[in-house]
């Protein structure tokens, strides 16, 4: 019996002889290796973003959006209403499951300060918004609670406005003009990115809700509440004890819809990861056709090289090697070949992926699971396409294939 | 004295689909003993290919019996004939057969592989036989690298490597000028009275044939004439 050893190193010898042409046999695997681990890295840094963008609105995230109003028949969208008020956030602030509540009432302004002005939303929230947004400050401080009662002109500024106003310096003690109302700022926000959505979360100021109704937008109207549940089991009850509180708050009989809307982040959660699954999937469906493709053309020079070789195989059954030694020296040929063709395609792949990472700053994350999954699928691979090739080479009559030209 | 080859009433048929089948073999019967040199001779088409096929283990008798080196092979499976092959026979072709890009040492070890020898075992018997047919100087030569006769050297050595109880030579000279031909035959010549190699050799050519010390003549599938040569024609 010939051992699996020297069966690997006459495969070896076989396709180092034929370098080129083994290294082109190899490229169809290669590009279709590659290819999955590309797009399964892409899918998965997609399905890891968005979980992470999810994370970042905040923990246990339960929004509450004014509803639409009615006016002679048309509809306004969601958020159309202003039926939100401080007291509203105030009462749901009391509710037995809810942790934090925070208001934010956006305003559009351009920003000046220090001879630059940049366009912005500024969002008047409560101290809460740092636990509620689970957002911490990169240098300064937050306001507080007493700066929030008072109304006092401080502001809180996103990355992006950092970068846009003060050209990354550090602004803490400088004066921002919001509105033409002058805000010390008395601290930064740690760089968030991009939402689900595709905003760009960095680019806002914060300010305290107070001295945004009473400053800037003169109402006491809020645009959203912020709730943040005590933990994810209660976030469907206090999206109810929400519900139940406000139509009680606003009147609302039952038969009526409500003037504002409970939203829970869980749902678009779950929906955009799903959507980023079926992305992946759908990507990695089509780099593993690539991959079957580059099998066929294993077989293809397979069948070529068992038809070149006949004589050689004819010599070797002549001196005594078994059919079974044939296939396997066949066979194995083939799972070299596209063993290493995956092989070199892994290390093609986690670079494009990291080329990919760098480049696009897409979060491309290689699995080690989905690199074992295809240096496995490309060995069975050339065992799927090689076995029929083999299966001919170790079927030749000697006789014949020693008269072979 | 186990005789290496004992055919009785051999016979070999082809069927055809259709067609009336070919008879390559019509019943033959020869013993080959250890130590023998024998020349297979006739025209093509005389069954002598057919003969040295099933001799050499390579294709089945459709009747008859045959015992090589005191085994009945006719009931034994593919497996067991390869075995068979890879231990006690060895091959020279007329095309020599090398493995090409392959040095004259691996190609010689070759046999051996497929006998399950270690890898040292295998390089000391393969330098070993280069040796006896004067190739030890090009064991790491490939054959693009050596004259048609010196391939035919290394093919020889590959056919004794095994110590094999019969070497079967297709045409060995076939394809050789007078003096590579003269240098073969007189290997076969040195390896059959110093070794004792048993040696049997298919040819056509008459002057070739006059090298060996027995003469079998083949004519539409049957021995038609057997006979002891007073004295072999040196090389």
């Amino acid at each position: 019996m010939i051992g699996i050893m020297q069966t690997l190193r006459l495969a070896l010898t076989a396709l180092i002889r034929n370098k080129s042409r083994s290294l082109l046999t190899m490229l169809g695997v290669v590009i279709g290796v590659a290819a999955v681990i590309v797009t399964v890295a892409i899918g998965t840094g997609a399905k890891s973003s968005v979980a992470d963008q999810i994370n970042g609105l905040g923990s246990n995230l339960v929004v509450v959006l004014p509803g639409s109003v009615q006016t002679s028949g048309a509809r306004s969208g969601s958020g159309g209403a202003s039926t939100l008020t401080v007291a509203d956030g105030l009462a749901i602030a009391q509710l037995p499951s809810v942790a934090s509540v925070s208001p934010v009432v956006n305003v559009r302004t351009q920003l000046v300060a220090s001879g630059q002005n940049w366009q912005t939303t500024a969002a008047g929230v409560a101290p809460s918004y740092t636990f509620v947004r689970t957002w911490g400050t990169s240098s300064g401080r937050f306001f507080t609670q007493a700066e929030t009662q008072e109304a006092a002109k401080v502001a809180v500024l996103g990355q992006t406005v950092v970068q846009q106003l003060f050209g990354g310096g550090d602004p803490v003690g400088r004066t921002v003009l919001v509105k033409g109302v002058p805000f010390t700022v008395i601290g930064t926000l740690t760089a968030k990115g991009q939402s689900g959505a595709g905003q760009d979360q960095d680019d806002t100021v914060l300010i305290p809700y107070t001295s945004a109704l009473q400053r800037l937008t003169g109402g006491n109207t809020i645009g959203t509440l912020m709730v943040s549940a005590v933990d994810a089991a209660h976030i469907e009850g206090v999206q109810s004890e929400i519900t139940a509180l406000l139509e009680q708050r606003h009147g609302i009989v039952a038969g009526h819809s409500d003037d504002f809307s409970v939203r829970n982040l869980a749902d678009i959660a779950s929906a955009a990861s799903a959507t980023a699954s079926i992305l992946g999937l759908l990507l990695a469906a089509v780099a593993a056709v690539s991959l079957i493709v580059g099998g066929i053309g294993i077989m293809n020079i397979m069948l070529v090289s068992v038809t070149e070789r006949t004589r050689e195989i004819g010599l070797r059954v002549a001196l005594g090697a078994r059919g079974a030694a044939i296939l396997r020296q066949f066979l194995i040929e083939a799972v070299v070949l596209s063993t290493s063709g995956g092989a070199i395609g892994v290390v093609l792949g986690v670079a494009g992926a990291a080329a990919i990472a760098f480049f696009a700053h897409w979060p491309a994350s290689v699995s080690p699971a989905a690199v074992l999954l295809a240096l496995a699928f490309s060995a069975a691979v050339g065992v799927f396409f090689g076995y029929w090739p083999a299966r001919k080479a170790a079927a030749l009559d000697p006789i014949r294939a020693l008269r072979f030209e | 004295m186990t005789p290496v080859v004992e055919v009785r009433d051999l016979t070999k048929i082809y069927p055809l689909d259709g067609a009336e089948d070919v008879v390559a073999l019509r019943g033959v019967d020869l013993t080959i003993d250890p130590g023998e040199f024998v020349a297979v001779m006739g025209p093509s088409g005389s069954g002598k290919s057919t003969f040295m096929h099933i001799v050499g283990l390579l294709d089945r008798a459709t009747s008859g019996s045959y015992r090589f080196a005191g085994i009945d092979v006719l009931g034994l499976d593919k497996d067991a004939l390869a075995d068979l092959r890879s231990r006690s026979l060895g091959f020279v072709f007329q095309s020599y057969n090398l493995l090409a890009r392959t040095t004259a040492v691996e190609n010689v070890e070759l046999p051996m592989v497929y006998a399950g020898v270690p890898a040292a075992e295998r390089h000391r018997a393969a330098m070993e036989a280069l040796d006896a047919v004067g190739l030890a100087n090009f064991a790491h030569h490939q054959p693009n690298q050596l004259s048609g006769g010196q391939q035919q050297r290394v093919a020889i050595a590959r056919s004794i490597v095994n110590q094999p109880h019969l070497i079967l030579a297709d045409e060995p000279t076939g394809a050789l000028d007078t003096a590579s031909s003269e240098d073969v035959m007189a290997l076969f010549q040195r390896l059959n009275r110093e070794r004792g190699m048993t040696v049997m050799l298919v040819t056509h050519e008459a002057d070739v044939a006059a090298h060996a010390r027995r003469l079998v003549s083949f004519r539409d599938g049957r021995i038609v004439s057997d006979t002891l040569a007073a004295q072999a024609v040196p090389a």
